[in-house]
């Protein structure tokens, strides 16, 4: 959308398909939607694509390796909550599999503690 | 094309710990700042649909074509060494993208309340709603140049704060500074964390 070809507008005119177009509309993310920093991973079994739309490719493509949904947003410069209308697509067709905090192999205060000694090494 | 499959990269990597903090603090306190002297900034906007969010605080009869709004977020990642990452979000400043942060306070490890003493009471708002919602937070005094020395008690005064929440002074664009502020943070999160645990300890 942004990316590639000739380009007449700058980005700051915005992009030329308003982003609620290529989620159709649908402003509130669906159930499966992932959350914020929500971890999201292609699933290990292949899926279909049929129907998807080149923007669900391009996440789908952007999260073979684990990814947080936030960062998604910002690497495809895409707003926030179209990523997460789009992520939602893609784990109602199991492509993509989300881990959220909770899935987290840590606890709570382990977390706490490695942000802790993290910041003081920094 | 009806048939095309989608074959993901073989062995599936180990997904990162991640977790955030955030960044509160009244309409240009200095929350860019604090995020850019820490951590890598990179670029977030989310889109809202205007029409629900603004309720009763927007005149949209004038601009009825204008259905979406954008909202830029201060977005900050710190990756740590033990493969930790600290995503950093600002709060957007304006009271009617309010509804945003139940979202973005969810599964926080904490939140800094960046203040500036010209202007206190910007502030009052971010510390009800953590407050309200049992988030641990601190709050940051960001000194400008022109703005009067309090002590940390005045402010704490100010703010009505209890007694346990940290308040610091703060250079929102030093390094080292903003690094105090967020070690403050994760040490109080990390004790309001472990007094509870004890206390469930307790009660059992």
């Amino acid at each position: 959308m942004t990316s590639g070809g000739e380009q007449w507008l700058d980005r700051e005119a915005g992009p030329v398909v308003r982003p609620y177009a290529l989620i159709k509309g649908r402003t509130r993310p669906p159930s499966t939607a992932p959350g914020l920093i929500d971890v999201v991973t292609a699933a290990g079994e292949a899926g279909y694509l049929v129907g998807l739309g080149p923007e669900h490719r391009r996440l789908l493509s952007l999260c073979r390796k684990p990814v947080a949904v936030a960062d998604l947003a910002s690497d495809t410069d895409l707003p926030l909550g179209v990523v997460r209308v789009l992520l939602g697509d893609l784990r109602e067709r199991r492509l993509i599999v989300v881990a959220g905090s909770a899935d987290q192999d840590s606890s709570e205060e382990s977390v706490l503690r490695s942000v802790l000694d993290g910041l003081r090494a920094l | 094309m009806a048939f095309e499959r989608y074959e993901p990269a073989a062995g599936l990597a180990a997904a990162p710990i991640v977790t955030k903090l955030l960044i509160a603090g009244g309409f240009g306190v200095g929350k860019t700042t604090l995020v850019g002297a820490i951590s890598e900034v990179r670029p977030l906007r989310t889109e809202e649909d205007l029409s629900e969010v603004s309720v009763g605080i927007d005149d949209t009869t004038t601009v009825a074509h204008k259905r979406t709004t954008t909202v830029a977020m201060d977005f900050g990642r710190i990756t740590f060494p033990s493969g930790v990452v600290l995503y950093l979000f600002g709060t957007p400043g304006q009271e009617r993208f309010w509804f945003m942060w139940d979202e973005l306070a969810f599964g926080a490890l904490g939140a800094i309340v960046l203040a500036d003493t010209r202007r206190l009471a910007d502030c009052f708002s971010s510390v009800d709603y953590f407050e309200r919602r049992d988030t641990p937070f601190v709050v940051a005094a960001n000194h400008f140049d022109d703005s009067p020395r309090y002590s940390h008690s005045q402010i704490r005064d100010a703010l009505d704060l209890d007694l346990d929440v940290p308040v610091l002074l703060c250079d929102a664009r030093k390094r080292e500074s903003v690094k105090e502020v967020l070690i403050a943070s994760v040490a109080h999160s990390l004790a309001r964390h472990r007094a509870r645990a004890t206390l469930t300890t307790q009660r059992d």
